[in-house]
């Protein structure tokens, strides 16, 4: 019959006008700004710098090793190297990022940069309303707008942000025991001179 | 007839008399930004009355000079690039790449991987195909509906791209021999579940559409692309096998583990509208198929190739083509590598673009509104046609 299968498109159709008053499969809008959807854990927006402990200059993870400079696709990260150094978490003495930015309105949200850093020190944001009116800079982040703390990693990363932990305990650990094993030695070294 | 002086004050170029009718032929450019070009894309058309007797597709207004770059950075940094190609298919072309890189690189990728891929690639395609459809169908006048619906089901699989990737879209997902993270037992199962949803929705989307008398007297018969001109302009996918030739990537090359899997390659016989649509139609059902069966033969086990490098990547100099059936069509990457940390060459074989080459055979002789529905049926994504 000709139009039968119009009908029957229109029925369809029906179904989904009726059906969206009833169920929530049917009707997946939401009103942004008053209704948000629960954000994923592993969303991606844009790099933030990891922090440990208070002050956020003495705990800066990164130690300006530019790796992540040089593998960001749209080349967005700009980072000066420091002349002197500072000790890292475990305690050894590292250069730090006299300058570190982030033009994050070039960045694409790739996340590169935090897959390629060796030492867990710039992880994925997951802040999206950072619209600005002004133009020119206002999405140019220098590090004291990029560092972030670890208890906020671990707060919008829960699940990365305890691997990461890991990782650095076990390094700490590491790097503890081959102190420890250098002072034995030492000490060892020391007892054997001694009679000699 | 040429134009009478003074009735053409701007000197408008007026084209020969077209028919016996006495008309004039009229030039008229579609686009870049006409809602029916899918993007920034131009149709140079020439028409008689309402027929199209010559077409110009005028492409580049989204060149983005993606070969260059990528040829300026390392391997790893243009992944990302390629999701940008053809934005609604990221997980593929990530494939496509990784792909070309591994025979570059000698890297072999673990079973589990190789199962994730397969079900990114296979959600990919229906989301693709859903798309397309949804479009097609509000080319030719059924504005919004089908297509809303459309949308609402891609979203469920973006959904499930994000909860794993981090991103709807630009997911960045596979890496040189394996793939970036892995996929957890809830994500498998949520997956299974949307599959599942996705069939009773192509079903209902079958009646909204399939049956269709306006669908049917718009599509049959029209935009006919004969077998061996196809063949002859090297059009692949959905577009080739609607014209009745059996190539498809999948089962030529059986890349990856598709040898594994149990699934069939539609095909068509008259090559026009009706037939391009029903392809995309019956591919999905085979993608669902072949969903179920990944779900649930997905191995544990690694997911990366333990020789795979994240940092300071060199390939041995040689070269690479790494081919794969993407939704649109024969997705190819085409590499060189001198030994150092970029490729020295790097090329993209895009589906859509040589597709399109053939737009004004299929159109000549149509009307204006087909022409619409016509490159509808191409489906390009102009993020690969310009690159
Ligand atoms: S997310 Fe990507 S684009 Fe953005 S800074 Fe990191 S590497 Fe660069
Ligand atoms: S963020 Fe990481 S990769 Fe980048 S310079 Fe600092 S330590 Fe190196």
């Amino acid at each position: 019959m000709l139009g039968e299968a119009i009908i029957k498109g229109m029925a369809v159709t029906a179904k989904n006008f009726f059906g969206s008053y009833v169920s929530k499969e049917r009707l997946p809008t939401v009103q942004y700004p008053e209704e948000r959807l629960v954000p994923k854990e592993n969303a991606r927006q844009f790099p933030f710098l990891v922090y440990d402990g208070d002050d956020w200059e003495k705990g800066l993870r990164c130690v300006s090793c530019q790796i992540c400079e040089k593998e960001c696709p749209p080349k967005c990260i700009y980072i000066i190297k420091s002349k002197d150094k500072k000790p890292d978490y475990k305690g050894q003495a590292q250069f730090y990022p006299a300058r570190f930015d982030i033009d994050i309105s070039v960045c694409m949200s790739c996340g590169i940069c935090a897959e390629v850093c060796p030492f867990e020190s710039i992880k994925m944001d997951t802040e999206f309303e950072l619209s600005t009116g002004d133009r020119f800079g206002g999405l140019l982040l220098p590090k004291e707008k990029l560092a972030k703390s670890n208890e906020h990693y671990r707060k919008v990363h829960p699940t990365d942000a305890a691997a990461s932990d890991a990782v650095l305990a076990a390094e700490i650990a590491k790097a503890e025991a081959k102190a420890k094993a250098a002072a034995e030695a030492k000490v060892k070294a020391d007892a054997e001179k001694k009679p000699a | 007839m040429s134009a009478v002086a003074g009735a053409n004050p701007r000197n408008f170029e007026l084209l020969p008399k077209g028919d016996a009718n006495g008309g004039e032929l009229l030039e008229i450019s579609m686009g870049p930004h006409h809602p029916s070009t899918h993007g920034v894309f131009r149709m140079d058309v020439v028409l008689d009355g309402e027929k199209v007797v010559k077409l110009k597709p005028v492409f580049g207004y989204l060149h983005r000079n993606h070969e260059k770059i990528a040829e300026g950075t390392s391997y790893l940094a243009s992944m990302p690039y390629t999701d940008r190609l053809d934005y609604f298919c990221s997980m593929t072309n990530n494939w496509a790449y990784a792909l070309s890189v591994e025979k570059l690189a000698g890297l072999t990728v673990p079973e589990r991987a190789e199962y994730i891929r397969v079900i990114m690639a296979e959600l990919t395609r229906v989301l693709n195909h859903i798309c397309l459809i949804g479009f097609f169908v509000q080319d030719m006048g059924a504005l919004g509906t089908p297509l809303m619906y459309a949308f609402r089901e891609r979203e469920r699989i973006l959904d499930l791209f994000e909860e794993l990737t981090g991103a709807r879209m630009m997911c960045n997902y596979l890496r040189f021999g394996g793939v970036r993270c892995d996929v957890s037992e809830s994500w498998l199962k949520r997956a299974g579940e949307e599959v599942v949803k996705l069939e009773s929705f192509m079903d209902e989307f079958e009646q909204l559409v399939a049956q269709n008398e306006i669908v049917m007297a718009r599509t049959q018969g029209i935009g006919v692309l004969p077998r061996e001109l196809a063949i002859n302009a090297s059009i692949t996918g959905p577009m080739l096998r609607a014209s009745g030739v059996n190539y498809d990537v999948r089962k030529v090359d059986k890349y990856g583990i598709y040898d594994r899997f149990e699934f069939k390659i539609p095909l068509g016989e008259h090559g026009d509208l009706y037939d391009r649509y029903m392809i995309r139609v019956l591919e999905m059902r085979e993608s669902v198929k072949i969903l179920k069966q990944a779900l649930r033969d997905i191995p544990d086990g690694p997911i990366m190739d333990s020789k795979a490098k994240l940092r300071g990547f060199r390939p041995k100099p040689g070269e690479a083509y790494g081919r794969i059936e993407s939704p649109k069509g024969e997705l190819g990457f085409y590499l060189i590598s001198d030994g150092s940390p970029n490729p020295y060459r790097y090329r993209v074989r895009p589906p859509s673009f040589i597709n399109l080459t053939i737009l004004e055979d299929m159109c000549l002789g149509q009307r204006v509104a087909d022409a619409v529905i016509i490159l509808g049926s191409v489906d390009i994504v102009l993020g690969e046609v310009d690159r």
